[in-house]
């Protein structure tokens, strides 16, 4: 093993082995993957498992979320949602929370209501940034949305402790406004409820700053609550 | 040398052949002083910038409210300004003073143009010290080890490819006719990271891949930075110097080209274990997992290849500074390796995923193994380079002392609170409820983060004496001179030698 040429080929040959195995394979495998409807047959009462799918008895290609009131998913995220997201992102949620479902008897995810079927690939082909996550620090977010409501989430951004007493997720205060109650207008309609012990004071109101208006949007966003070709509800 | 000077025959770093082995190793030093000098100087820096955020990080762990008014010290971005400080700060500066040295004096072959090293050097740095400041800024990629912003990228690519080039001329251009493990080593891992990174730039911040491709893509970069830069300079400088320091050539040969190549071949796979349970395709996670059990075979071989070299010798290398760190970070990589494999079985990752094991195992890697191996590294090398001794082998012991204990404490606290947490978040009754809230495992981990605290606040004094002996080595005004005759620092008096 003295031969550059040798050595290099070697070193090489290793890497683009693995690079070709866990990456172009599973992504040439998972490119064809496309939104789809859980029940929607074509012609024979076959399931279809894409967008689009071509009517056996007309020969034109239709599209699976052109049938009436059936939906293809997952659905991307768009506007308050979408910026929602960004702001997630550059607080960097990722390094507690998780966004991925196990399977039952794999994990207490179930249990824990997390989710009510494994998180499969199709889930995520509509996100811009994947964020699977690899800890747990806090509760699994794949499915929050269907959890909270919209005050709960202002309410534990601005300080964790007023929902969920000895959290240790830092709070989110500046994402919020602490301002002065109007004399003219009266409270803002946007502020959020504040239980006494921990409200900034008589006089004072928390409004929501956008940012904290979009994560929430987001936040409220993350659900997976549709069935798919290949995953069932409790599967 | 050459009658015509071209530029081609002014990167040959060939020395004086006629010039005896002593002498070359000394051009080799000499050429190295002043750009080792500064990727030291810049490494330590970032290390206690590193320990800094890390003590902040784990003190917001378990008080939220720590330093929680502003977005910037937010936990998210402390923490990842801690990681990539640590990386890329100290990784990969004090990889860059002790890689191309080990590689020149390996092939006998001094480095030239400093000059370009130090250039490099300074952007590289640059480059970093943005890219911290983005991170708390909020520009930070939501990619774990890639967070630094996509603006940096070409800066770091060009300085670290004025770094690299170097080990590739001096082993292209090597005198000596042995090629040493060491040596595939430093060449793999400096040909394996520019490409690793090269292709997580583009897949995961300049055109990011479709949906759970990027993840596949994140763990591939991530964990082979570890297991395919890190891990091969940290094994290239144990191999050169245990037998070095302890005057007793490498056990086997043939162990340390079967190490290699299994390493090559088999961690590369491994990094998926990242995704246990994941919604990626069964057989990826298959394979990662059996590539992360093969990974025994390439361990197992480099510890009996160091066992066997050590062994007898335990006296004098516990004298030698040198010694003590990096056969403790030998002693890790063994151990650290073996619990990776086990922890990529379905069973074990079922409990241990997701918690604070995880983060417990990081740091047994990256700091008990590969961390502690460059601190010998460097008490190696300053001397050589600077032709001067340790002016203190006090703060070297408090050094030792509270960098060993301190990770040694941080592993086994992260580690037991993990296992319990994983434990505890998968407990059910019979009727198949969760035995604790969620909360209530929260709540129990809490003890074993503020161990965790407490062993930062140990490696923190163990920086400080490290950083004080290395600027005080470099700026002494009468530094004890290292003659022929002289020894070189050691931490037990000298009757217990052998």
């Amino acid at each position: 093993m003295k031969s550059l040429p040798l050595l290099f080929l070697g070193i090489f040959f290793t890497l683009a082995f693995s690079w070709m195995g866990l990456i172009l394979t599973p992504h040439v495998q998972m490119r064809e993957l496309t939104p789809a409807t859980p029940e929607v047959t074509n012609a024979a009462g076959e399931p279809i498992a894409g967008a689009t799918y071509v009517d056996e008895q007309t020969g034109e290609e239709k599209l699976g979320e052109d049938q009436d009131g059936v939906t293809a998913n997952p659905q991307p995220l768009v506007g308050s949602a979408q910026r929602g997201k960004i702001v997630y992102q550059k607080m960097g949620c990722l390094y507690c929370h998780s966004q991925q479902v196990r399977r039952a008897g794999f994990g207490a995810d179930f249990e824990r209501g997390w989710g009510n079927r494994q998180s499969v690939a199709r889930d995520y082909i509509a996100t811009e940034r994947v964020m699977l996550g690899t800890m747990r620090t806090g509760p699994d977010l794949a499915n929050v949305g269907l959890r909270y409501s919209e005050l709960w989430q202002y309410q534990h951004l601005y300080n964790p402790q007023i929902t969920s007493p000895g959290s240790t997720m830092p709070p989110f205060a500046f994402l919020f406004e602490v301002q002065k109650i109007s004399e003219t207008r009266g409270p803002s309609p946007n502020a959020i409820e504040i239980p006494e012990e921990y409200h900034p004071g008589d006089g004072l109101e928390v409004v929501p700053k956008q940012e904290a208006k979009d994560l929430v949007s987001y936040l409220m966003n993350l659900r997976q609550d549709y069935e798919l070709p290949e995953m069932k509800f409790t599967q | 040398m050459s009658t015509r000077p071209s530029l081609l025959s002014s990167f040959r770093p060939s020395g004086e052949p006629e010039l005896d082995l002593k002498a070359r190793l000394g051009e080799v030093d000499t050429s190295m002083r002043t750009p080792a000098m500064l990727f030291i100087v810049s490494s330590v820096l970032w290390l206690m910038a590193g320990t800094i955020l890390a003590l902040m990080a784990a003190i917001k762990a378990t008080n939220p409210d720590f330093l929680g008014e502003q977005a910037w010290l937010t936990f998210g971005r402390v923490r990842s300004a801690h990681l990539n400080a640590m990386i890329y700060g100290w990784g990969n500066n004090v990889i860059f003073a002790v890689a191309p040295w080990i590689m020149g004096r390996l092939c006998r072959a001094r480095i030239r143009h400093t000059n370009i090293l130090l250039v490099a050097g300074v952007f590289w740095n640059i480059a970093v010290t943005i890219g911290i400041f983005g991170i708390l800024r909020g520009d930070m990629v939501a990619v774990e080890w890639l967070e630094m912003p996509g603006y940096i990228t070409p800066i770091v690519a060009i300085a670290y490819a004025l770094v690299g080039v170097w080990v590739v001329i001096a082993f292209r251009w090597r005198q000596s006719n042995h090629v040493y493990v060491s040596q595939w080593y430093l060449l793999a891992a400096f040909f394996w990271l520019p490409w690793l990174y090269t292709v997580a730039q583009i897949m995961l911040v300049f055109e990011p891949a479709q949906g759970v491709v990027q993840s596949l893509t994140n763990w591939w970069f991530a964990h082979n930075v570890l297991g395919l830069w890190l891990t091969p300079v940290g094994l290239a400088a144990a191999y050169y110097l245990i037998p070095k320091v302890l005057g007793r050539p490498i056990h086997s040969y043939y162990l340390s080209v079967l190490g290699f190549w299994a390493l090559a071949l088999f961690y590369n796979w491994a990094g998926i274990h990242h995704l246990i349970g994941g919604p990626v395709p069964a057989w990826i996670i298959s394979a990662g997992t059996v590539a992360s059990v093969m990974m025994v075979i390439p361990v197992v071989v480099v510890a009996v290849n160091h066992h066997l070299t050590v062994v007898g010798l335990h006296k004098p290398g516990w004298a030698s500074p040198t010694i003590r760190f990096v056969v403790f970070g030998a002693i890790n990589y063994t151990a650290v390796s073996l619990l990776g494999s086990t922890m990529a079985l379905r069973s074990v990752n079922e409990v241990t995923h997701f918690t604070h094991f995880t983060v417990g195992h990081a740091h047994h890697g990256v700091y008990a193994f590969f961390t502690m191996v460059m601190f010998g590294a460097v008490y190696y090398m300053m001397p050589r380079l600077l032709l001067r001794e340790w002016p203190n082998a006090f703060l070297i012991k408090v050094h030792w002392w509270m960098c060993a204990l301190g990770i040694l404490l941080m592993v086994v606290a992260l580690q037991i609170g993990g296992w319990i947490q994983g434990l505890q978040m998968n407990a059910l009754t019979e009727d198949g409820t969760p035995v604790y809230t969620f909360l209530e495992t929260v709540e129990n981990t809490k003890p074993w983060l503020w161990a965790r605290s407490l062993s930062g606040l140990m490696l923190l004094i163990g920086h400080i004496a490290f950083g004080i002996n290395v600027f005080w080595i470099i700026f002494q005004k009468q530094p004890a001179k290292a003659s022929e005759e002289s020894q070189p620092t050691l931490l037990t008096p000298e009757s217990s030698q052998a």
